[in-house]
């Protein structure tokens, strides 16, 4: 019998929320990890039972765990991300350099092929990889050695390594987005990396010529077709069907396209998910309605999806990683707010009910669709 | 031995009790270097395990006495030496 494993990140800890493939009775674990922030779990697509989690607080540091049960027992991990070399700088929010220092691990993934190699994305923006389960990290510096990392500038979030895409069709192709610095991309496994962020522009701001210097909210990907790149840019959602070496924006009839995440139907890879959110001053849903929003044409063209989801009164945000889809054969669509709602949707976003209410601010939401 | 109550955030990390003891000598740095060798999970949480600095919401009391600003080798008061008080390690209050 298949079902779905959804892995919940949250302010005060974690949460895993399991169901058969009907996804109508769920069971909720948790909180794992109780008061401490969850940035971000994720499971291996090799070996689905493991897990790694990125746990943190402001009093003690980041800490990384991974279960070899799907959650039932975790084991410390590595908390050791050191940048390689002699890190230098970036520029802090008004341009004067900042040296380069560790905050928190915003994003796991691990690898497609390997049990035991997995990625973190890293705030000051960073890619990090482990080769042994997490039990030790390297850099991959070429990412922020290339030439424009001294030019970096975190966004309002700080500047994080949010995105970290493995190419199913070509494995040393990874594509990164960083806040607020841009997307970049490796053909080389990671040696080297040059900036895909040509098109992306908002109100003049940056200069059209500018490499770096791009609020990517979130990008994604459907594993049969590796070119086409979706984007939730702070303004404009935006598509590349070349691996990212140009964008034109596809925000079309949306309400608003300001927003955080970005996801894409599992079995049609023309069919994109965004949630616009009012503005980056307004972080709550247009008019208090909370609506998913689909393209089935690559974008330009969207319907709202509000069956089931609050219509009035409605005040909470979607945060980046905040959405996730299954593969059954009818896709399940996940996402959580704010306000500590799970919801999903079984019918490729039709319709929607939450599977928890009172979470804490849900941070991330990963699915694992198991068999 | 050396008595050490942890918040319990890190209680919670370690898998231990509020009260500890561990063997080591009487300074901050030999505790909590004996502290993370008993129980690596604890790494990195206390100092940043790049620079071995305090971290900044991490504080230590003992004796009515807040000792967070000493340096890691200033040796600890003698009641804490002889296991008399416990070396308090605490989150500090922050956050308003």
């Amino acid at each position: 019998m298949s079902g779905v494993r959804v892995l919940v990140g949250s302010r005060k800890g974690a949460f895993i929320l399991s169901s058969d493939e009907r996804r109508q009775a769920w069971d909720v674990s948790g909180p794992h990890f109780a008061g401490w922030e969850v940035y971000h779990l994720a499971g291996s697509p090799v070996d689905p039972d493991r897990l790694y989690a990125s746990q943190s607080t402001s009093w003690f540091g980041q800490v990384i765990q991974r279960s070899d049960d799907a959650g039932q027992t975790w084991e410390t991990m590595s908390n050791d991300f050191n940048y390689a070399g002699v890190p230098g700088t970036h520029q802090w929010y008004d341009g004067t350099p900042h040296p380069w220092e560790f905050a928190r691990v915003w994003h796991l993934e691990p690898s497609l092929t390997d049990r035991e190699t997995v990625y973190a994305g890293v705030e000051d923006a960073a890619l990090f990889r482990s080769t042994d389960g997490a039990a030790s990290w390297q850099e991959v510096r070429g990412l922020r050695e290339q030439d424009s990392g001294s030019q970096w500038q975190p966004g309002a979030g700080g500047m994080c390594l949010h995105t970290i895409m493995l190419d199913p069709q070509h494995s040393d192709r990874i594509v990164v987005a960083i806040s607020a610095a841009g997307v970049f991309r490796t053909d080389d496994g990671g040696t080297s990396w040059h900036p895909i962020n040509k098109g992306l522009l908002s109100n003049g701001i940056p200069s059209p010529a500018a490499e770096v210097g791009h609020c990517v909210h979130k990008l994604a990907m459907h594993p049969s077709r590796p070119e086409t790149l979706y984007m939730q840019k702070h303004w404009d959602v935006m598509r590349s069907d070349d691996g990212g070496d140009s964008w034109v924006e596809v925000s079309g009839n949306l309400p608003t396209d300001f927003g955080f995440p970005i996801g894409v139907h599992a079995h049609e890879p023309e069919t994109v998910y965004v949630v616009p959110i009012t503005s980056d001053s307004h972080h709550f849903p247009p008019d208090g309605k909370l609506r998913v929003y689909r393209s089935r044409t690559g974008g330009v063209d969207w319907e709202a999806l509000t069956n089931g989801l609050p219509q009035e009164h409605c005040y909470v945000n979607v945060l980046r990683d905040a959405l996730a889809v299954d593969s059954l054969p009818d896709c399940g669509i996940y996402f959580g707010t704010t306000g500590g709602q799970v919801y999903a949707s079984t019918d490729s976003g039709d319709s929607w009910a939450p599977i928890v209410r009172d979470l804490p601010a849900v941070l991330s939401v990963e699915v694992q669709t198991l068999s | 031995m050396i008595r050490v109550v942890l918040p319990a955030h890190l209680r919670q990390l370690a898998h231990c009790d509020r009260e500890i003891q561990v063997q080591s000598a009487a300074t901050q740095r030999a505790v909590l270097d004996a502290l993370e060798l008993r129980y690596p999970a604890l790494h990195g949480t206390l100092r940043d395990p790049g620079t071995g600095q305090r971290r900044a919401f991490v504080r230590f009391f003992a004796c009515e006495e807040d000792l967070s600003n000493e340096s890691p080798d200033t040796p600890l008061p003698a009641a804490v030496a002889e296991g008399k008080e416990p070396l308090l390690v605490v989150g500090a209050m922050a956050g308003g």
